[in-house]
């Protein structure tokens, strides 16, 4: 059945609808981060500066250690991401093909580890890593950051793992390949969106996250972005806009450079034409 | 084997980029390092802080003190842990309306014989009074800013009004029928920005001799609605539903929301905390004219709630003498006026509020040092239950009360019947 002119019409203004729904805070930001004090405070603000200035720029790099922080946030996220995917790669495969007691039960502490609050965790976690010596040290972060998007990272990837046909591997067998052979050769290469996406949630999850961080990391020359973001705002809620936009527009251009070079791997499609259906 | 290769590659790499990122101590040759964490956010603000800090370690080569910083967003969540973990700094910035748990707590050392003579009577009793916690000291009230009216100046004087002045103060019901004067034609003669509006009702009531919360002998405290209970919110209440001289559509705001009308000459006046003049120095457009009034005064004249910044000393710490020397260098008279007006506030020691600076008229400092003697402290912040009846019953009632939503009575009904029964939990 083809879709009507006026149909398709429509559908495309619901989806530019979205796209600026979507798009709005980003742009507002940027407007913000080149906007002059004055220019913020005015009540007709428009979307392009009047006067565009780098003076936030300047000021939040004056006040703040932004590049030290950037730089801990992306040891901190790439080393979760990486870790996460190590671990939870062979992991997903192991539950998605056998589907035993222990699967279900591995399933079950997934779905229950996302019902815990922060706070409910923060100061048994703390003493822990007291005791091992992480608090104020990026690997105790890391670590916690592994533990705590490892259950959604496995959830996701069993699916991906599902996804890939059996009969692939069942022809691999009848080549003669090993179980680590056809998963390094057979599972793996079909697995790389799937680990992608999951690397990239991993990554955006220890990018963005703010609390663990604050309470574990203190000293300015260990903390992350977030952290410092936070440090424009004062009491009762009053912040530090211009510098405030600065920063956070900076904070977000990672995230979206990472995205933009692998997102062709998360919708690539590669198990078109694997096998005949 | 190749993609094996890769990922032992990678794990060493992390491993030697990780290296050397881990914690360190203190204690050195005899050497006494305390951590000092500061949530001073504002760029002069931090700057003094730090300034104050190298002067310190310069002359006091045995005592280094660490600047570590803060931030005022999550400090009761981080702070707990730090204390349930062992791992709090010694000298811990913070707000007297934030000290009781932590004080009931066992956190937070008792400073009542650490004081030097000096500053414990340079501080008035009502700003300790803001810090005491059954009988104990747990921190030293540094720097306070009450609530003032911020007024576009132009717009009051052509309109003809009486202009207030901390001698000769509004009323709250000539503040009202002022509002209504000044209205009109899509204009409001005041903004109230009531994002939280229990601080901001309780804090002005006490004006009126509202207090809402009583302590009696048995030291457990009751929540009563008197006549002065009912003259702030009233105020704001009518302003808004019967006068339309208050915007409705601000009350859900902060208080940086409001100033894009009040530079537009949508709002004559915005009530908010006398540090935000920093915000309206930097923001205002070239050529407005804006003053500082003092809030309405009632029955008990210009006394108004506020939870002052604090300094205390974690009890944790070996080291609470060398702390409270420190403290007591912040907080000189000379350091504590560099402090209040890098936070556009002021300070509670009386020499220091005796500074030329602070009696400036330019930016509104001198209106907001004549209201210094009025401040005291907040009524509630010592009572054990509140920041569950704020957040349960006080903010939801006084939201729905200013919006028209619900009556007085109604109102007096949830905060007395409902606030009692969560106060009660803590009280058994």
């Amino acid at each position: 059945m083809r879709t009507s002119k006026s149909a398709r019409a429509a559908q495309y203004v619901a989806l530019l609808a979205y796209l600026v729904f979507l798009a709005f805070p980003f742009l507002w930001l940027i407007s913000t981060a080149f906007k002059p004090a004055k220019e913020l405070g005015s009540l007709d603000p428009t979307w392009i500066p009047e006067n565009p200035t780098l003076q936030n720029f300047r000021q939040a790099f004056d006040e703040q250690p932004l590049f030290q922080a950037g730089l801990n946030s992306l040891i901190v996220a790439l080393s979760a991401a990486l870790v996460a995917v190590v671990i939870a790669t062979p992991m997903a495969y192991v539950m998605a093909r056998h589907r035993n007691r222990l699967a279900k039960a591995a399933t079950g502490w997934v779905v229950v580890s996302q019902a815990f609050p922060f706070v409910l965790i923060i100061i048994p976690l703390f003493l822990i890593l007291k005791n091992l010596h992480l608090i104020n040290a990026l690997p105790g972060l890391i670590l916690v950051y592994v533990v705590w998007s490892l259950p959604f990272a496995l959830w996701m990837l069993v699916g991906y793992v599902r996804a890939v046909p059996a009969e692939l591997e069942e022809a691999a067998a009848v080549d003669g390949a090993g179980k680590l052979r056809t998963f390094l050769s057979v599972v793996a290469p079909l697995l790389a969106p799937g680990v992608v996406a999951t690397a990239m949630f991993a990554f955006i999850t220890a990018w963005n996250e703010f609390f663990f961080a604050l309470v574990l990391l203190k000293t300015p020359e260990k903390q992350t972005l977030p952290v410092i973001l936070n440090r424009f705002i004062g009491t009762e809620g009053v912040a530090d806009l211009g510098p405030l936009a600065a920063a956070a527009f900076l904070a977000t251009i990672p995230s979206l450079v990472i995205f933009a070079i692998i997102q062709k791997r998360i919708t690539g499609g590669m198990l078109a034409g694997a096998v005949k259906s | 084997m190749r993609r094996l290769k890769c990922l032992a590659t990678a794990a060493v790499s992390l491993a030697l980029l990780l290296t050397g990122c881990t914690g360190e101590g203190s204690d050195k040759d005899g050497k006494i390092t305390l951590q000092f964490q500061s949530l001073a956010w504002q760029a002069e603000s931090v700057k003094v802080n730090k300034e104050l800090v190298d002067e310190w370690n310069a002359a006091h080569p045995d005592i280094q003190v660490k600047y570590i910083q803060g931030s005022w967003d999550s400090v009761h969540d981080q702070l707990l842990t730090s204390f349930e973990g062992g791992e709090a700094p010694d000298i811990i910035h913070d707000a007297s309306d934030d000290l009781a748990d932590f004080a009931y707590g066992g956190y937070l050392a008792d400073l009542t014989e650490l004081i030097p003579a000096r500053l414990k009577s340079d501080i008035p009793q009502n700003s300790w009074d803001t810090t005491t916690f059954d009988e104990g000291v747990y921190g030293v009230p540094f720097l306070q800013e009450p609530r003032v009216i911020m007024a576009n100046a132009k717009w009051l004087e052509e309109s003809g009004v009486r202009i207030p002045t901390p001698d000769k103060p509004w009323t709250w019901e000539e503040f009202r029928t002022i509002t209504k004067e000044l209205s009109g034609d899509g204009k409001y003669g005041v903004a109230w920005p009531l994002k939280d509006p229990v601080s901001a009702t309780l804090n002005l009531s006490l004006s009126a001799g509202g207090r809402l919360f009583h302590r009696e002998a048995d030291g457990k405290v009751d929540i009563r609605f008197q006549e002065g209970d009912g003259v702030v919110p009233g105020t704001i209440h009518d302003q808004v539903n019967t006068d339309h001289s208050a915007s409705s559509t601000t009350l859900g705001m902060g208080g940086s929301d409001t100033l894009p009308g009040f530079f537009g000459g949508k709002y004559a006046m915005v009530p908010l905390g006398f540090s935000y003049r920093q915000q309206i120095v930097q923001q205002a457009p070239d050529g407005f004219e804006w003053q500082v009034l003092p809030a309405p005064a009632g029955a008990d004249g210009l006394t108004q709630g506020v939870s002052p910044q604090t300094l205390s000393v974690s009890e944790d710490t070996a080291h609470k003498k060398e702390a409270m020397e420190f403290i007591d260098f912040l907080l000189q008279p000379d350091n504590m006026v560099r402090l209040a007006q890098g936070d556009w506030m002021l300070p509670t020691g009386t020499e220091a509020l005796k500074a030329p600076a602070l009696h400036a008229e330019k930016d509104g400092w001198a209106t907001g040092t004549a209201l210094a003697a009025h401040l005291t402290s907040a009524p509630a912040q010592s009572v054990r239950g509140y920041p569950e009846w704020k957040d349960k019953v006080a903010t939801p009632a006084l939201q729905e009360y200013y919006s028209g939503a619900i009556d007085a009575d109604e109102l007096e009904k949830r905060l007395v019947k409902d606030g009692n029964l969560v106060l009660r939990r803590y009280q058994r």
